[in-house]
């Protein structure tokens, strides 16, 4: 296990530098919630998801499909040549997913949509496991609990939605925000869900409690996350939600990424 | 119209078992219960959550299921209208979304129960084709053709209500999908309209019949794609186009034809009867609202006559 961790722990920093690469070269990137998002991603696709199951997750928080770019792109699923397209009038690969695009199984973009199309995939075939990822900003979003209530009145056992909290959104904090929809966790058990809350950016967290969830319900992982970890001037600052970094703001964080990889 | 639907839909899926209809606590009426009763588990009722009700199709149709969504016309559509969009239409999945009691069928529960822009508002939809069959036995035939879907894209199918009469059953020209259908062959004048309103149509013909004046009816059933060929054919051929719809004059049949008409410099006279830009209510019958829309049997009649003089 524990080696398992550390070679995810190296592809999350690859895969964060590939991210930073992608910035350079386009203007919209959603930096900040990639990065939130890293860990959460990496486990899912890396080490939860056996490659039958691929077929079957959905990025709800569509803002981050750089980061499911890069990752198919490791999984040999899409090419280098499609990334250095990414957001160009040439290129396929689009700020949102498309459902056109290999290995994109839902075109997101518009929040909250992703958790009842994931219903459908679970009511499709009850035996096959399919994973969700949703912004904690879709929480605030009514077709979100229309998705919840759903998924358990029709009883499907084989969702897995992972919550990325990383508690920022494009003006402010979720939690200052809408206070109400915490602690999230205990609305989705009184929904009927099974849910715990991880560490976002812990691997081990994230697949322990996947593993050791109750296989009776449907089940939520909050993932307490940080907005643009692990670099300095991006973390917890909204502003990184759509801003691509400067040249020098380019490679202070490349560095910071680097000194973290010698670790 | 509701039964032939369901009737339809019931038969259909005792031979394909891909069949699934995902509604939102709408009552099941008539053959839905026979569905429902044999096909629990391809019987999904969400509740009243229009919104999932479309991303749970969505869901199924993207995992090659034939989904058709069910519940009244306002909900069916206006709701979850971005989720129609892009779930459906963007992702460009072959589901029906059945918007039933459309137009101004419910006029006794007001303004909120009433869908008369859906035509309007669908057709600027890429992938979004609408079919509004005229009565129940074209309903069987558009049901049919839902679950074949060659063309594999979204349909919009506006329903009647109940107890609809049949028109269509003696025409020749069989239903088909994108084509305007020939219903009784006449000259000079030609009525045309989608959906329950072709009732109006064969009275008018009725009473002109005294007259020996003799119209022809046609269906335009399917609205998008809009059977164009057949309208050059038409225009052509009268010199009176007459439309009568249970819609808004902005969108739906009246503008298509006028849009082909100009096309085509037709110099005939097109006349539209159309519902007005207006929140009209009343709750008395159906007949009595349409007719503050200037919709009536007598009002077509007259206008005819003072064509005529």
């Amino acid at each position: 296990m524990n080696k398992l961790i550390s070679i995810a722990k190296r592809r999350c920093i690859n895969y964060r530098v590939k991210l930073l690469e992608m910035s350079q070269r386009v203007s919209a990137i959603h930096l900040g919630g990639t990065f939130s998002s890293t860990e959460i991603l990496d486990a899912i696709y890396n080490i939860l998801m056996k490659k039958n199951e691929r077929e079957n997750f959905i990025l709800s928080k569509g803002h981050c499909s750089a980061l499911q770019y890069v990752i198919l792109k490791d999984l040999k699923v899409l090419s280098e040549n499609d990334l250095r397209k990414y957001s160009k009038s040439n290129g396929k690969l689009g700020v949102h997913p498309e459902v056109k695009n290999e290995g994109l199984n839902a075109s997101t973009g518009s929040l909250g949509q992703g958790l009842s199309m994931a219903a459908g995939f679970a009511l499709s075939n009850r035996k096959k496991n399919v994973y969700v990822v949703l912004s904690d900003g879709e929480l605030q979003e009514g077709s979100t609990w229309e998705a919840i209530m759903a998924i358990r009145n029709l009883n499907l056992k084989n969702i897995i939605a992972i919550i990325d909290n990383n508690d920022l959104q494009s003006l402010e904090r979720s939690s200052i925000l809408t206070p109400s929809i915490y602690p999230i966790d205990r609305k989705f058990i009184n929904f009927g869900w099974d849910s715990k809350i991880c560490d976002g950016h812990n691997t081990k967290e994230i697949v322990k409690s996947i593993l050791n969830r109750d296989k009776k319900k449907p089940f939520c992982l909050v993932a307490k996350t940080i907005k643009g970890y692990p670099i300095s001037f991006m973390q917890n600052n909204p502003i990184w939600h759509y801003r691509s970094p400067s040249k020098d703001e380019f490679s202070i964080a490349m560095n910071e990424l680097k000194n973290l990889g010698n670790l | 119209m509701r039964d032939a639907f369901s009737d339809q839909l019931y038969r259909e899926a005792l031979k394909d078992n891909n069949i699934y209809i995902v509604v939102a606590d709408i009552s099941p009426a008539g053959s839905m219960l026979k569905f429902r009763k044999k096909f629990p588990n391809r019987f999904i009722n969400v509740g009243v959550s229009e919104q999932s009700m479309i991303g749970i199709a969505a869901g199924l149709a993207m995992k090659g299921k034939k989904v058709f969504t069910y519940t009244i016309a306002t909900f069916s559509l206006y709701r979850p209208f971005e989720m129609i969009r892009d779930n459906f239409c963007y992702q460009n999945l072959p589901v029906t979304v059945v918007g039933m009691g459309a137009g101004t069928i419910y006029n006794n529960l007001g303004g909120t129960h009433m869908s008369q822009e859906d035509i309007s508002i669908c057709r600027s939809v890429p992938n979004l084709n609408i079919i509004s069959p005229s009565d129940p036995a074209e309903m069987k035939s558009a049901v049919s053709y839902c679950v074949k879907n060659k063309k594999k894209e979204t349909i919009y199918l506006r329903l009647g209500k109940s107890g609809e009469k049949n028109f269509t059953t003696k025409a020749d020209d069989k239903w088909k999908f994108a084509k305007i259908r020939t219903i009784q062959k006449g000259k000079s004048i030609c009525l045309i309209s989608h959906g329950i309103l072709i009732k109006m149509s064969f009275n008018i013909s009725n009473t002109l019949k005294k007259q020996k004046i003799i119209p022809s009816i046609y269906s335009s059933h399917t609205l998008k794609p809009f059977d164009s060929k057949t309208f050059k054919k038409i225009c052509k051929s009268y010199k009176t186009i007459i439309s009568i719809e249970d819609h808004s004059e902005i969108g739906g049949l009246g503008s298509i034809l006028r849009e082909e008409a100009y096309r085509y410099k037709y110099d005939g006279n097109l006349i539209n009867f159309s519902l007005k830009d207006k929140f009209l209510n009343d709750y008395g019958s159906q007949a009595s609202l349409l007719k503050k829309h200037g919709i009536s049997e007598e009002i077509i009649l007259k206008k005819i006559y003072n064509l005529k003089k």
